[in-house]
């Protein structure tokens, strides 16, 4: 274990000493939240809610939807893919350490650096730009913590699933650029899966990635009462362990067919 | 030899080293297309709760979207400079370009050029005339000249903003985001510019004119008369930015002075 905790505070300090190439990174959200805000607002008009979400609601859910995505967001998919490009997975596998435990502790000091230096300024600077609203409850807070937590979890899992196609595929960037603006859509990021027709509400219900963004941002805005909270909680608690059985099950298989090339 | 042979040898060229990489080439546009698509389903699902949008109809945003295509795709063809000042400068390729016997911005064009962007346009051309059926709109004989006119002067905007700020590498060759960030800011041009503030609205029409790209010319199309000044513009802005671009472009020429060796 202590050497996962390790990898997270070298990943943490690998970030921290470049931390001005981050700086740009919170204009380009609050440019995005921007853009949407505004749409939001001539969407809502005179209409005092959608969707039982109301435009300050609104608000708050995108803003906190896209700073919670610098913490859960990471790029390892694109790091495995690397690895096993350059056959340095080879060496990866023969050192003492699960590969893909060790990529996930990577990702999880990567979103703690971001959280701290990225989506924390990034929230005071939207907080002044736009009519965000903040909950006073604190347990709220708590909760919301504990959801982007499991919204980390499934999404590197989805990450790694991703990466270890490179595997099968060779090259797979393709598929990490689609995986991306699938997941932007599916996962609640721009649009609330509340205000989806009801069929493919329905289909989303049966995919993990409401996980991502949707449950977390609407536990913060509220919009989420008394066991829905509940409700949404478990459904990721569930969603990140059924996601360990593709992963080890492709990462078998992986393993299996591995041919590495110099190296 | 010409410019124009020139650049038909690069193309003929670039298109074989595509197409020996078929799988990877398709993929790519497949993943284009998802992202086009993310985008209009965000248009449709929003327009299940609302029917007008600052006086613009669902259709007339999906018009929009779809004009906005055609530029953006020409744009993205031909102008893939965002990492110029990474790729030129720093690691001093542009010695390399200023010793060619043509122009060193269409050198740098020939050898960046990515022409599968272009299905973006034909995206873009389906997505228009999808929406112009369901809006009954009417075309008069010379409208495709008005199109690609205004298609190619939204390019035109769009290759002299981000021209301008490649050029900013000439006099520093330190890192920044601007390129990114310059990205986000061109998809506020996707929505009707009346949807934004006064600050916002005056930035996008006459410092960073990202609604010439979408909005103004296609109110032209939708017969939206109150903003017909602004799609009369579109051409001049277009040509005004991009001269001031290539302006900067050729005085930052001159300040260069080689990285490396």
């Amino acid at each position: 274990m202590a050497k996962y905790i390790e990898m997270i505070r070298i990943r943490f300090l690998m970030m921290l000493a470049y931390r001005t190439n981050y700086y740009s990174g919170i204009l380009i959200y609050s440019i995005n939240i921007g853009a949407y805000y505004f749409l939001w607002s001539a969407i809502y008009g005179d209409k005092g809610s959608i969707q039982s979400l109301s435009i300050g609601q609104m608000t708050t859910y995108i803003a906190v939807a896209w700073m919670a995505r610098a913490f859960y967001f990471n790029n390892i998919d694109r790091e495995i893919a690397m690895e096993i490009k350059e056959g340095k997975v080879a060496i990866e596998m023969i050192r003492p350490y699960n590969y893909l435990t060790m990529k996930m502790m990577q990702g999880l000091g990567e979103g703690i650096f971001r959280i701290l230096f990225f989506s924390l300024p990034g929230m005071v600077i939207v907080y002044f730009l736009f009519p965000v609203s903040f909950s006073a409850h604190p347990l709220t807070w708590v909760y919301f913590l504990g959801s982007i937590l499991l919204s980390f979890m499934i999404n590197t899992q989805i990450n790694l699933l991703t990466g270890i196609a490179t595997f099968f595929l060779f090259n797979n960037a393709g598929l990490i650029r689609a995986k991306r603006v699938v997941i932007d859509l599916f996962s609640g990021l721009i649009l609330p899966i509340s205000f989806f027709p009801g069929w493919a509400q329905t289909v989303m219900d049966y995919l993990p990635f409401k996980g991502i963004s949707y449950i977390p941002s609407m536990i913060f805005t509220e919009g989420f009462q008394g066991v829905q909270i509940w409700n949404g909680l478990m459904n990721q608690a569930v969603w990140v362990i059924l996601l360990f059985l593709p992963i080890g099950m492709l990462w078998t298989l992986a393993k299996r067919q591995l041919i590495v090339q110099g190296g | 030899m010409s410019y124009v042979s020139i650049f038909f040898q690069y193309a003929s060229q670039y298109l074989k080293t595509r197409l020996t990489y078929r799988a990877d080439a398709l993929v790519e546009i497949i993943s284009d297309l998802l992202s086009q698509a993310v985008n209009l389903i965000f248009i449709l699902v929003v327009f299940g709760h609302t029917s007008l949008l600052s006086g613009w109809s669902r259709d007339e945003m999906i018009f929009i979207y779809g004009f906005f295509l055609v530029p953006f795709a020409l744009f993205g063809a031909f102008f893939n400079i965002w990492d110029f000042t990474d790729r030129y400068i720093v690691k001093g390729e542009m010695d390399r370009i200023l010793t060619r016997p043509i122009h060193s911005l269409f050198q740098i064009i020939l050898e960046r050029m990515e022409l599968e962007s272009l299905f973006g346009a034909v995206t873009g051309i389906v997505i228009m005339i999808v929406s112009a059926s369901q809006l009954h709109l009417t075309f008069h004989w010379y409208d495709l000249f008005v199109f690609l006119l205004l298609a190619f002067s939204g390019a035109m905007v769009y290759a002299g903003i981000f021209i301008s700020l490649a050029s900013i590498g000439f006099w520093s060759d330190s890192r920044t985001d601007i390129m990114p960030m310059m990205y986000n800011i061109g998809n506020y041009g996707r929505y009707p510019v009346n949807i934004y503030n006064k600050v916002i609205r005056w930035v996008l029409t006459w410092i960073l004119p990202f609604a010439f790209v979408g909005v103004y010319p296609s109110a032209y199309f939708l017969g939206k008369e109150e903003w017909y000044t602004y799609t009369y513009l579109t051409p001049v802005i277009g040509i005004v930015f991009f001269f001031i671009s290539l302006f900067l472009w050729n005085k930052g020429v001159t300040k260069y002075r080689g990285a490396g060796n």
